[in-house]
């Protein structure tokens, strides 16, 4: 789970991280009255989950109080385009009003869970203030990294280690050994599964301060952490994912027109996969999981139909413990109750796979069977080919 | 032979619950030897024939279990886990899915230089052909035979074990490791355990988006591997930034692509399938004469 820039830094300030004065704001005269109390140049940041903003005009500097609330009037309500934002962009509804600083130098700097290493690494740049991943592809030797193993914590000596290979020097080191603690007990404390800071930047006085905060939380992790599941904001997800999320379903929507109904996260892919090998575009991923029964199907076909593109619907099931004469009486009460217009292919294998197309079969209905994954794929493509024209 | 498990094995399953007792009762059916179920506080009972006792070590200690499912939900799976490596079983392979990926990198680490393999968590277990059965694999879709599987999926490796035994191709062992993102058992461990099986002739590996584990395998096969190896990647169209169903399965700065993958196995000599649908034909192409 992803959380806003202004509920980042207040996370942050928990943990004694520095983070420069601000105020979140909704309307222009909030953002006026935010930036008075701050005094001196501020900077207006919209306040949506994406990186890029300042390039896409949602970062704006305010030199006075009047500036600060014609920057907001201009950002908030605006679509913002980041290369990080979904293609129709992202409204933004909230803007975070925050002191200027005064930048000598950028940073990076992070902690995450390393999956190769299955050990915590504490990740840090003297190139702040661009995107790592095109840093470490570019110039490799200018990510400097720290593994922490996860039953010992972080150690003073990486902290210093990563603070000299930053070239920070006198009183800065002590600073940044706080402030990568600060983080790695956020890190632990709250399962994230990254922290990023990006820019970390030292002002002419020398002081460290987080300029930008990304935080990600382990979902799995949410049941233990109330306060941190409170932070997600709706506006932020898409309305299908979150109503599949709702019930236990995984939904990812995509851009084909093949709705598609799969047992399993790994057939899931691969069916998607089949559809194109077959020359079909999927209209989305969807995991009905391993507890899939006839009110599941139902809710399944729901979530899929709420997308107008669908010209055909795919259900692939595997029976290990789903069973598939429960999935077909599902299919063959979801297609009664909810007129299902489109052509509807299905393909069973498994746990009672025969009586499951049995059911198929004397029910009535229009329905394609398949028997194998590459028939259920080439008959689903011709389907959705046929309903179009 | 085989990997993991075999005729020998005594299992016992830790978390009782519905889930639990059920797969315990087809493992049974399929002539796995399960031996003790593990419920704190409900020691002394007994679940459909099955001996029941309050923790592991008393379960180990009392009917020589050397292996363990586990089905406890996500806030005591770490737990249940840590558990069985004290109780120094040969084998734990966790079930359950959602996991936190702290405890998980914690727990893998306190088990490092001990007696006990993990297989998992969020995996559905292994399964030896007319032997063992251990966790929620439909074992009747398997048969005896040559090939050793490996998967980071459920119901895809499923779909693979299918396509093999329709082509009369059977199976050394099935195993699940796990679509979360800190795995006890990786594609190099069972890669390694199938290469020193002298009853595998080849293996199948499932991979999917997201992470490394395939790159790390392909480097492992190139330089270790004497058996042929076919492939499949999941996900070769998945968007970067979407989960796909595992906790495991994201594609995240430019990281843990399909191509990236396929690129890697593809040169280390391993043949990878574009499509899933012809897992089972690459390999009797790949490795004729396994049938």
């Amino acid at each position: 789970m992803n959380v806003h820039e202004y509920q980042a830094k207040g996370l942050l300030r928990e943990y004694g991280v520095a983070v420069p004065e601000g105020e979140l704001a909704t309307t222009p005269a909030e953002a006026e009255a935010a930036a008075r109390a701050l005094r001196g140049t501020v900077v207006v940041k919209a306040q949506v989950h994406a990186g890029g903003r300042g390039k896409g005009g949602g970062i704006k500097l305010a030199q006075s109080a009047g500036e600060a609330k014609q920057a907001a009037s201009e950002i908030l309500g605006m679509t913002l385009h980041t290369p990080q934002t979904p293609p129709e962009g992202k409204v933004v509804r909230k803007v975070y009003v925050e002191a200027a600083s005064d930048i000598a130098r950028e940073l990076y700097l992070a902690v995450l869970l390393d999956r190769a290493e299955e050990k915590f690494a504490v990740v840090a740049s003297t190139e702040g203030g661009m995107e790592i991943e095109e840093v470490a592809a570019r110039t490799p030797e200018k990510i400097l990294t720290v593994l922490v193993g996860p039953n010992v914590g972080l150690q003073g000596y990486q902290a210093r280690q990563l603070a000299f290979g930053l070239g920070l020097t006198g009183d800065q080191v002590g600073h940044f050994e706080r402030f990568v603690r600060g983080l790695y007990r956020l890190f632990l404390e709250r399962d994230a599964s990254l922290v990023e800071i990006n820019p970390l930047v030292v002002t002419k006085s020398g002081e460290i301060f987080a300029l930008d905060g990304k935080l990600n939380f382990d979902d799995a992790a949410l049941y233990r952490h109330p306060e941190i599941a409170k932070l997600r904001d709706p506006d932020e997800e898409d309305p299908r994912e979150r109503a599949a999320n709702e019930i236990d379903l995984a939904y990812v929507g995509l851009d084909g027109n093949i709705g598609c109904m799969v047992n399993g996260a790994g057939l899931a892919m691969a069916t998607l996969d089949m559809i194109q090998v077959c020359g079909g575009a999927p209209a989305n991923f969807l995991d009905a999981g391993g507890g899939a029964d006839k009110e599941k199907v139902k809710e399944a076909f729901k979530l899929i139909l709420r997308d107008e593109n669908v010209k055909a619907i795919l259900v692939n099931i595997f029976g290990g413990i789903v069973r598939c004469d429960l999935i077909a009486e599902g299919v063959v009460a979801a297609a009664g109750e909810l007129g299902i217009e489109v052509p509807l292919v299905v393909r069973l294998q498994g746990t009672k796979s025969e009586e499951g197309r049995k059911i198929l079969a004397d029910s009535g209905l229009d329905i394609t069977a398949a028997e194998t994954l590459q028939e259920a794929g080439e008959r689903a493509v011709a389907a959705a080919a046929s309903a179009r024209s | 032979m085989s990997i993991l498990c075999d005729a020998n094995t005594k299992l016992l399953v830790q978390g009782m619950g519905r889930m639990g007792q059920f797969h315990a009762r087809l493992s049974v059916e399929y002539g796995t030897q399960v031996v003790a179920g593990v419920a704190p506080g409900k020691g002394g009972g007994e679940i459909d024939g099955i001996p029941i006792f309050d923790t592991v070590r008393d379960a180990a200690r009392q009917t020589g279990a050397n292996a363990s499912v586990i089905f406890v939900p996500p806030p005591g799976a770490a737990d249940a886990i840590l558990e069985a490596a004290d109780a120094e079983l040969d084998l734990a392979v966790c079930i359950t899915e959602g996991i936190p990926a702290h405890d998980m990198a914690r727990a893998k680490r306190a088990m490092q230089g001990g007696k006990t393999r993990l297989l998992g968590p969020n995996c559905p277990g292994v399964v030896t052909p007319g032997q063992c059965r251990i966790g929620i694999m439909p074992a009747q879709i398997t048969r005896p035979g040559p090939v050793g599987v490996v998967s980071r999926s459920g119901t895809l490796t499923y779909e693979a074990v299918d396509q093999l035994s329709r082509l009369g191709i059977g199976q050394s062992s099935c195993v699940g490791i796990g679509g979360d993102p800190v795995i006890g058992t990786n594609f190099i461990d069972a890669l390694e355990l199938f290469e020193s099986d002298p009853e595998t002739k080849a293996v199948v590996m499932i991979g999917e988006i997201g992470g490394s584990a395939e790159e790390s395998a392909a480097e492992f096969v190139k330089a270790h591997m004497t058996k042929p190896v076919v492939a499949f990647i999941a996900g070769q169209n998945a968007p970067a930034g979407k989960r796909m169903g595992h906790a495991g399965a994201i594609i995240s700065g430019g990281k843990g692509k399909a191509v990236d993958k396929i690129a890697a196995l593809e040169a280390a000599g391993v043949a990878v399938s574009r499509s899933p649908a012809t897992i089972g034909e690459t390999l009797a192409k790949h490795a004729p004469g396994l049938a």
